[in-house]
């Protein structure tokens, strides 16, 4: 077996046999997960720094249970309440938690591309990337194709809407690559001010109109309208107007396949990007997204925690 | 490359000590109420149903079976490459039965002591024995198996294969030397 990451910044970097690898790890530990004593002793000994310059719940407590249930010591770092505050960099943040032996760290930050500068500059810690600006979110992506394999048992030939704000989502980004690698079609649709150019070069097909891209897809992953992004730069007249337009409901989920998933990264927008009945309805894997995060995250951790550079 | 194989046993010879395993476990245990069988992947869990299909062959009853994966336990993780990680399939309790924990070939110890570790975070056994095709020696913890096939003694450098066939059936149990 051969998994030759020290870090995991971006799908974009990983292979078809890296996703396979991953989710196929990411199976085993889903079992752990069910037990009544959810705790193995794989990484004991090892520390994980969360380190999180961005409000989070999930992906936080989802990396932290993956860590602890893999009997790690996993610690939280976010930036209120931390030397960031009085003015520290990044960098020497990290080197200072380098320092203390962590082997992993994972982070989260408001800019595009922080934890790959962390990536090349720390020499003993592997990095991953929870999420950064509007570059990627590796394990988003990676517990998504969890959730379909899971639901259809397979990814390749499958074709898969994305809808939303696409030009400031990380999660579309690395679905986008992800499942591109893994031979799925991606549609991506927004109004045509969250449509960035030139990302049909990525290989996507690109609508204006979200029935065009919901028509017969076997998933759709509609994206959280951003609200704390809308403050300051405004894609959109009103939240009601893009409701109207762009909201999932009862009656364009039935242009998709009958049995069609419906996928979204949470936390969700009732109202705004999906209607309360489609959020709760048969079709919805919300959840299911949610608890194959965790084991997705053990797999990421295992993977780069697991090993040793000297054989 | 000098490297030299001899077939120890062939296929008929590892059914006929699977089938005096069995017996010996059936004697041991006073029938199969109450028994789990759990092989250690990969090999062990072929062993463990081909235990399964002869209790029913013997005693006609039915005995649940599963398997364990003991990389998450094992002592040396962080050591070396990163090994590929297998499932856990034991979809039936544990608590107060008798298990019976099937390995292909026991050698260190360490690998039955991942499985043990394994089993007890899953369910509180009553009893945890250990059938074993070949014993090969050489053990570094203090842990023997109760029913073995065919002792074997090797040489640390040399390695124990048993081979299976698509149905997963045993065909071959060689001894490669260096």
């Amino acid at each position: 077996m051969a998994f030759s990451h020290r870090h995991i910044i971006g799908t974009q970097q990983l292979s078809k046999a890296d996703i396979e690898l991953i989710l196929e790890t990411a199976e085993s530990f889903k079992e752990v997960n069910q037990r009544d004593i959810k705790k193995v002793p794989t990484l004991r000994g090892k520390t994980i720094i969360n380190l999180f310059y961005e409000n989070s719940t999930r992906t936080r407590t989802s990396f932290e249970l993956a860590g602890k249930r893999m009997s790690a010591d996993t610690i939280n770092i976010s930036a209120s309440g931390s030397s960031v505050t009085k003015g520290e960099t990044l960098e020497d943040t990290a080197k200072n938690i380098e320092a203390m032996n962590a082997d992993v760290i994972v982070m989260r930050h408001s800019c595009s591309g922080a934890p790959d500068y962390l990536a090349q500059r720390l020499t003993k810690s592997s990095v991953i990337n929870a999420g950064d600006g509007f570059h990627e979110h590796p394990s988003q992506a990676l517990l998504d194709l969890l959730t379909i394999k899971e639901h259809k048992g397979k990814i390749e030939g499958l074709t898969v809407a994305i809808i939303g704000d696409i030009a400031r989502s990380r999660v579309a980004r690395s679905d986008l690559y992800a499942l591109k690698t893994m031979g799925a079609t991606v549609r991506l649709a927004g109004p045509a001010t969250m449509l960035p150019p030139g990302i049909e070069e990525l290989g996507a097909e690109v609508y204006t109109d979200i029935n065009e891209a919901i028509k017969d897809a076997d998933v759709v992953i509609m994206l959280r309208i951003q609200l704390e992004r809308e403050g300051g730069n405004t894609l959109i007249p009103t939240l009601r107007e893009y409701a109207q337009f762009f909201a999932l409901n009862t009656e364009n989920i039935k242009l998709a396949k009958p049995d069609a998933i419906v996928m979204h990264p949470g936390p969700l927008n009732r109202g705004v990007e999906i209607s309360s009945y489609v959020a709760d309805g048969v079709q919805n894997v919300i959840l299911d997204q949610v608890e194959n995060g965790v084991a997705v995250r053990m797999a990421l951790l295992y993977l780069l925690a697991g090993g040793s550079d000297e054989e | 490359m000098g490297s030299k194989e001899k077939s120890i046993l062939d296929g008929s010879s590892i059914e006929r000590a699977i089938t005096r395993i069995t017996h010996e476990i059936l004697e041991k245990n006073k029938g199969c109420d109450n028994l789990v069988l759990i092989g250690i992947r990969s090999g062990g869990d072929h062993l463990a149903a081909l235990i399964r299909q002869r209790i029913k062959e013997i005693e006609g009853g039915e005995v649940p079976h599963g398997a364990v994966d003991v990389t998450m336990y094992r002592d040396d993780v962080g050591h070396g490459s990163v090994r590929p990680m297998g499932k856990t399939d034991i979809p039936f309790a544990l608590d107060n039965r008798h298990v019976i924990l099937v390995d292909e070939v026991i050698y260190t110890g360490r690998t039955i002591r991942a499985a043990m570790d394994a089993l007890m975070d899953i369910g509180r056994p009553s009893s945890i024995q250990l059938a074993v095709l070949v014993d090969r020696g050489h053990r570094e913890l203090p842990i023997r198996a109760d029913y073995v096939g065919r002792n074997v003694p090797s040489a640390r450098d040399e390695k124990i294969q048993v081979l299976f066939d698509e149905a997963h059936l045993p065909l071959e149990v060689r001894l490669i030397k260096p």
